[in-house]
């Protein structure tokens, strides 16, 4: 996570800067006063850094020290706890991970990749097929585009209320199948609530993202393919996909750093401490409200390896371009293409 | 390029250490325990619903403008109120200092100092029900004043009880009979037998106590020490996954916290509920909302083996150690505590009191009909475990309670697994 986000935020910056903005100039000049403008733009630059350091660095070591101590897990004599905190160094993360909290851990853990690998999945098919649909021209169009938008304008904690009226014992869902399914204790059945709102809310989402990629190509691809004789099916896969596909990694990242931390949606869907939902932020919520910071720190700190982890193999799988570059390829390539496509077919 | 990533890095890293360096110092505390000072205070407490205790705190301020004391409406959520307040001293800041606290918290508060110790001499606590009062002490010492009360009643339908010729049940397997009839009256199709609380939260906590109290059996006994491993709290808990599996408890009770249990009970739909008696006026109410309106008793929970035992609920006032003018806190609690303003509550927002006195009081009975009944629950009732960490003790009770419901776990393993945890959780 941390070195997408220094890359983005730093590539954001420079992009905002207008000191830092030619980062041509200095490769230019590289031979003559290197040293000065380095220094000059480190100057330029080091008021952005040290707002990062406040609030990404500061809080992430924090946490990571943290999680070396324990408190307050000892009384005195009179009863009282014993102030102050104990150094015990990664006893903690062995506790998580092999000890006596890992059945929980892990529990948690496969849950929240479960979500993640399933809800995003749904989301991007789902997504791309809507943003298919309102890409179309037809009547009503702006009606469907903002409507599709309205559960992602709704708060998660909102629809995650909405959703638990519809997954009552007496709820909609259980009038309309016709079978009492209890939805917030049974397993399975939990799962399925969870997934169903969480696509419900987050595929407008995929689906906006992935809108603005297919407006960006040329409808002369299209044309072309088209008098090539390519079917509705092989221009999809072959000039749609390929061509929408860094909005759509964009989006699907997104959407994964998102689900890896996904909290108030089952929280409040299905619960507190339900086995069969609970993931790994809600596990480091638990642990901080009963007053045991260094194992809430600990999960943190895990749950932050893990999401960096999959974010830098994310990236570096799909090349996704969190920032920027979408902007400035997507229309070159599409242009290239599609004056290529066109010479071809003439 | 690399110059420069290398001294932003330092930067990051010093900046880093700085901060860390300035968030690490002021652990100094400033905690008191010493009760003195007088001036302004705050009292953090729930949100107030009924508007009870804000008048209660306007009444106090009309008698001191040098003393006023500011009302902090806390979430009505019980977890929220005492996440609030456990920031609150953790930062030690003195912005609360009235802290109306659920009376499982006292041990908690206490033993991290996060409340003074409280005089016993300023106080008498003859006039106050004896039960609420064990839930204010902590090895031995005074930590909160009771200020008001709960305990768990048992909600039938007179009226089909009346027709098949039966009394309340004093345990379980007289209302599993009572049941048998009733249910074949042509007016209870499709009635379910008995719901109390057992979705996955503290009401499953509360429910489980009272089954093994009913039973005879202990969570934790009077030295501290779990003992959910017995014949008699294997009993009660058999009781309950019973309940589930013959259907006497309908499937959707798994679910049930106090508002669906209520809904459930005035649509009609329940012979029995267990609940708190806030439920008596909403059922109670003619405006057609509820279909049970004057159709329905209230009797001391049944036991099991024995009486019944409810969990008693309560909230305590307790002071902050981190806060300002205490002796006006100390003030505040005694007239907050006072006969007349458990009165005043009771009148005004059918808060239950903790003095023995107002139970009796016949001009209260006539507009509260369930008072005789909530203070023989309430006399008999016993508090949940008193321990330090309760907060993990519960989340423990909740897991195997909760499997065992669902019938993940045979009732025997549940437990046994529960009294290794507890024993982890407690020896300390």
């Amino acid at each position: 996570m941390s070195m997408t986000t220094d890359a983005s935020t730093n590539s954001a910056a420079e992009a905002g800067k207008p000191g830092s903005g030619p980062p041509g100039s200095p490769g230019r000049r590289r031979s003559g006063s290197a040293a000065g403008t380095a220094r000059l733009a480190s100057a330029l630059v080091s008021p952005t850094l040290l707002v990062l350091a406040v609030v990404v660095m500061y809080p992430i070591l924090a946490a990571l020290y943290q999680s070396l101590f324990v408190s307050g897990q000892r009384l005195d004599a009179q009863g009282f706890v014993v102030e102050g905190r104990e150094f015990v160094g990664l006893g903690t993360y062995a506790d998580i991970l092999f000890g006596p909290a890992a059945e929980r851990f892990w529990n948690a853990f496969w849950n929240t990749t479960f979500f993640t690998v399933v809800t995003v999945t749904l989301e991007a098919v789902l997504g791309m097929a809507m943003a298919l649909v309102m890409h179309q021209a037809f009547r009503g169009r702006g009606l469907v585009r903002a409507s599709v938008l309205v559960p992602w304008a709704i708060p998660t904690a909102v629809s995650a209320l909405l959703w638990r009226w519809i997954f009552a014992p007496d709820g909609v869902a259980n009038a309309v199948l016709g079978h009492q399914v209890l939805w917030s204790s049974q397993a399975l059945a939990s799962k399925i609530a969870v997934i169903t709102a969480e696509v419900w809310k987050t595929a407008p989402f995929v689906g906006l993202l992935v809108l603005a990629g297919l407006q960006v190509i040329s409808r002369e691809v299209h044309e072309a393919a088209t008098v090539d004789g390519a079917g509705a099916w092989r221009r999809f896969w072959h000039i749609t996909l390929p061509l929408v596909k860094p909005a759509l990694v964009v989006a699907v990242l997104f959407r994964m750093l998102d689900a890896l931390r996904m909290f108030d949606l089952p929280f409040i869907l299905i619960g507190q401490q339900k086995d069969s939902v609970e993931t790994l932020s809600m596990l480091a919520f638990s642990e901080a409200t009963n007053v045991h910071y260094g194992p809430a720190a600990a999960y943190a700190t895990l749950l932050f390896a893990y999401v960096a982890l999959i974010a830098f193999v994310f990236v570096k799988l799909l090349g996704a371009d969190v920032i920027g570059e979408v902007r400035s390829q997507v229309p070159r390539r599409g242009g290239i293409r599609s004056r290529r496509g066109k010479g071809s077919a003439r | 390029m690399k110059p420069l990533r290398w001294r932003a890095a330092s930067v990051a890293a010093i900046v880093a250490l700085a901060v860390a360096g300035c968030g690490g110092g002021g652990g100094d505390s400033s905690a008191s325990s010493e009760i003195s000072g007088r001036g302004p205070i705050t009292f953090a407490t729930g949100k107030d619903v009924t508007g009870a205790v804000t008048q209660a705190v306007e009444t106090w301020n009309d008698s001191h403008p040098e003393q006023r004391v500011r009302l902090i409406e806390l979430p009505a959520d019980g977890d929220q109120q005492r996440q609030q307040m456990v920031q609150n001293a953790q930062t030690e800041s003195g912005a609360f200092t009235v802290l109306d606290l659920d009376n499982v918290w006292n041990a908690e508060f206490a033993a991290n100092r996060w409340v003074v110790e409280l005089p016993r001499k300023e106080f008498d606590f003859s006039p106050f029900l004896e039960s609420a009062m064990k839930t204010a002490e902590y090895r031995g010492k005074l930590f909160s004043v009771p200020a008001y009360s709960d305990g768990g009643l048992l909600y039938y339908r007179k009226d089909l009880l009346g027709e098949v010729g039966a009394e309340p049940p004093t345990t379980r397997e007289e209302m599993r009979e009572i049941c048998a009839e009733v249910l074949k009256l042509p007016a209870a199709e499709g009635m379910s037998c008995y719901a109390g609380q057992h979705a996955k939260y503290e009401g499953l906590t509360v429910n489980f106590a009272e089954a093994v109290h009913g039973a005879g059996g202990r969570i934790v006994d009077d030295r501290g020490q779990p003992t959910v491993d017995s014949p008699e709290a294997l009993r009660g808990l058999e009781t309950m996954v019973e309940g589930f599996r013959s259907g006497t408890i309908p499937r959707a009770a798994i679910a049930y916290k106090e508002q669906p249990n209520k809904r459930a009970f005035i649509g009609g739909e329940l012979v029995f509920s267990r609940n708190w008696p806030f439920m008596w006026s909403q059922a109670n109410a003619d405006d057609g909302s509820s279909k049970v309106a004057g159709d329905f008793g209230v009797a001391p929970l049944p036991g099991i083996t024995g009486k019944g035992v409810s969990s008693l609920g309560g909230h305590n006032l307790a002071i902050s150690s981190f806060a300002e003018n205490k002796a006006t806190a100390l003030d505040f609690i005694k007239f907050y505590t006072s006969k007349k303003q458990q009165r005043q509550r009771l009148v005004k927002g059918s808060l239950a009191p903790t003095r023995s006195a107002l139970y009796d009081d016949p001009e209260l009975r006539e507009k509260y009909p369930y008072l005789d009944t909530l203070k023989k629950s309430i006399e008999s009732a016993e508090p949940r475990p008193r321990v330090v960490n309760y907060g993990d003790v519960t989340l423990a009770i909740q897991d195997e309670v909760y499997a065992a419901l669902k019938g993940d776990k045979q009732p025997r393993q549940a437990l046994s697994d529960l009294q290794r945890r507890l024993e982890k959780l407690i020896e300390r």
